[in-house]
């Protein structure tokens, strides 16, 4: 069957220049890289070159990259570090809508006596950029925001709260696992302190991250151990990842502008022709500030784990908010937290794609997504007194004309 | 990714008995858009009292949508009667299981099947089940709902209260009242266990101890009972292995209550106090 992976923000196909490149470090470079020998020895110099592609796409200076084992590490790491470096400071604010690395994070933290304020969002998902700058206090340690989000795609106007933060005298943390590889980033000119990196987010393996850390900042390791990353994190590097993460920056670099070229019109036609041809559909999030591979879509009187059930016998991999597919009964906290009624939060679809999705992909989405929704109202019990009150006002105004 | 069973993928990609009845003879209608699922269930009865045609419609998920579908079909030529002897496992095991997360669409199913009865009967839609107070306020569950869905299913983690009835899986601030309502019932389990031992190993009991169990059994085993039904009982007296009641609220007009009195009441305290009990009802 045809599969057409349209999921590219839970994770992503390795570019097969990644795995190329990757490969001789299981089987030929297999040396520790921290051994004095010149076998091991080699290894250290690939680790720098991949640290230096891994700066060069984020615009920032190699010795600022700590190489991790994931997005989620990298977060707890920029949180938990910066909080044992400045251990007088108790406070910490950061967003409703983080990723659940971030999220139950701070939620930990309040229940080990910290302070946490999370900043709500609007309707669209956006930031109110004076709520921030009313929440950050003297013992505000860190302001963790994410740069895009996850679920809708909705990018932060990151730079604006981090001269924010720095006037204020605190430290900007965000996760840009989202963003990094498709959006230019310039952390040669940012307010950003730390940053996170996850490599299956960019067509890198799966088990390897990296924490951007701006020369100058205190910072605690989190993962204790060997002298590996300068002290920073220890353990010994997971050496074919960080190789296979440095060749997809590479890569990401390159390919950068058919983000907007290529993988942008894609998403807005999908957008467009679904919205055309399924009623009582709308779009989740800002439609202008977003990730240009990602639409959140939401259907109502349907719910979403049917849908994607749906979607599968296609071959369509896509996500959803809502809570049966959520492993708990909870919907999306980031729906939730834009007001999304509770009605369209159940019927939402996340659909985010990547440079490796063609025009067909988006073509047999569209061919086959809407009737899946109209399939799906017909057994709902739903949604017929929407429709009745339609076909009366069309009535009444045909009347009048 | 869920790991459904066949039986479920089949009913869910290919659900029985879609749609409405037009006149039907009875509607049961559970669920809300808000708690992400609902299911309208619709029957149609010969003279004889057999369901002749069933119809629904769910907003849900793939096992929601499958659970209806099945109950469809199990319902389908049998009398309410019949059917009202339907229990959640019997939906759950017609699919040949559902996943742990989802046993309360097989709740739900129940539920709708419970509400066109009651309205075929024409009995009042709220039932005592949906009475009581709201402990978890995400999903709107009562005590009393939790606390049958607990017994039923002989449920000692929130987790599993959650996976039944859906108390619980929102917010999370209800848990400690969760857990409250499993220890308050487990706890009473494991007294009439006690009670039981004690029983059994044939020791005599002392007038205080006997008066004192058909207290306790009166409250703990008998009196929910008859609530449910909207009735109630009064321990007036006890004198020797005679014990004298007398009914209150809906069992004073009842007239199945002299059944209820042999069946119910004195059956209960035989069990759980002593073999040789006679119950009489007195009115006071």
């Amino acid at each position: 069957m045809r599969v057409v992976y349209v999921d590219n923000n839970a994770t992503t196909m390795v570019a097969p220049e990644v795995v190329e490149a990757m490969m001789p470090y299981f089987t030929e470079y297999y040396g520790n890289p921290s051994s004095m020998h010149t076998f091991g020895g080699q290894v250290a110099k690939k680790i720098d070159t991949a640290r230096q592609q891994v700066a060069d796409l984020v615009k920032a200076d190699p010795s600022e990259i700590v190489f991790t084992s994931c997005g989620t590490e990298s977060d707890n790491a920029a949180i938990w570090g910066i909080l044992r470096a400045n251990p007088q400071k108790r406070h910490i604010v950061t967003t409703r809508v983080e990723h659940p690395a971030v999220y139950n994070l701070c939620k930990y933290l309040v229940q080990n006596g910290y302070h946490v304020t999370e900043l709500g969002v609007n309707s669209k998902g956006m930031l109110d950029i004076e709520e921030l700058a009313d929440a950050i206090r003297e013992d505000t340690a860190i302001v963790s925001v994410m740069y895009a989000n996850n679920e809708t795609g909705v990018i932060f106007p990151i730079e604006e709260i981090g001269s924010i933060v720095k006037q204020k005298g605190s430290i900007l943390h965000t996760d840009a696992v989202q963003a990094v590889g498709k959006i230019p980033l310039d952390l040669s000119k940012s307010t950003i302190d730390l940053l996170t990196i996850s490599g299956h987010k960019l067509h890198a393996p799966k088990g390897v991250g990296a924490l951007f850390v701006r020369k100058g900042i205190t910072f605690t390791p989190f993962v204790i151990g060997g002298h590996q990353e300068k002290n920073r994190r220890g353990g010994t590097e997971n050496v074919p990842s960080i190789i296979g993460l440095g060749k997809a920056c590479e890569l990401a670099k390159k390919h950068m502008a058919e983000e907007q070229t290529q993988v942008r019109p894609l998403r807005d036609k999908l957008e467009n022709e679904i919205l055309k041809r399924a009623p009582d559909a709308r779009i989740n999030g800002h439609k202008d500030y977003r990730l240009p591979n990602t639409t959140n879509l939401s259907f109502e009187f349907v719910e979403g784990e049917a849908i994607l059930l749906l979607l599968n016998e296609k071959g369509i991999c896509a996500s959803s908010g809502s809570a049966c597919t959520s492993g708990s009964l909870e919907p999306s906290h980031v729906l939730r937290a834009m007001g999304v009624p509770f009605t369209a939060v159940h019927g939402s679809v996340r659909l985010s794609l990547s440079r490796y999705n063609s025009a067909e992909d988006v073509d047999h989405i569209i061919e086959y997504l809407p009737p899946i929704i109209k399939r799906l109202r017909e057994i709902s019990p739903y949604g017929r007194e929407i429709k009745e009150r339609k076909q009366i006002s069309e009535v009444s105004i045909r009347d009048i004309v | 990714m869920w790991d459904y069973s066949e039986k479920v993928k089949d009913h869910f990609f290919h659900p029985r008995n879609v749609g409405e009845i037009e006149n039907p003879d009875a509607v049961g209608e559970v669920g809300s858009l808000a708690c992400g699922d609902a299911l309208k269930l619709m029957l149609k009865l010969d003279k004889s009292g057999h369901i002749i045609d069933v119809k629904f419609k769910t907003f849900g998920c793939g096992s929601a949508i499958a659970s209806a579908s099945a109950l469809t079909e199990m319902i389908m030529g049998k009398t309410i009667d019949e059917a009202a002897k339907i229990t959640d496992n019997d939906i759950a095991e017609y699919l040949n299981g559902l996943p742990e997360q989802k046993m309360h669409c097989s709740v739900m199913g129940r539920e709708a099947l419970e509400a066109a009865i009651a309205n075929y009967r024409g009995q009042k839609i709220d039932k005592p089940i949906e009475e009581g107070t709201i402990v978890c306020k995400c999903f709107g569950v009562t005590d009393n709902k939790i606390a049958h869905a607990v017994r039923e299913h002989k449920l000692t983690t929130i987790e599993q209260v959650t996976n039944y009835c859906k108390a619980g899986g929102g917010c999370r601030s209800c848990h400690p009242q969760i857990q409250a309502i499993l220890d308050e019932i487990w706890q009473k389990e494991k007294e009439k266990a006690m009670f039981m031992q004690a029983k059994k190993s044939g020791k005599k009991l002392t007038n205080i101890q006997k008066m004192k169990l058909v207290q306790e059994t009166i409250e703990r085993d008998i009196r929910p009972i008859l609530q449910a039904d909207g009735g109630d009982i009064e321990l007036i007296d006890v004198d020797g292995d005679r014990v004298m009641v007398s009914f209150r609220g809906g069992c004073v007009e009842c007239p199945s209550s002299k059944v209820t009195l042999k069946s119910t009441v004195e059956a209960r305290l035989r069990e759980f106090v002593t073999d040789t009990l006679i119950v009489e009802e007195v009115t006071s």
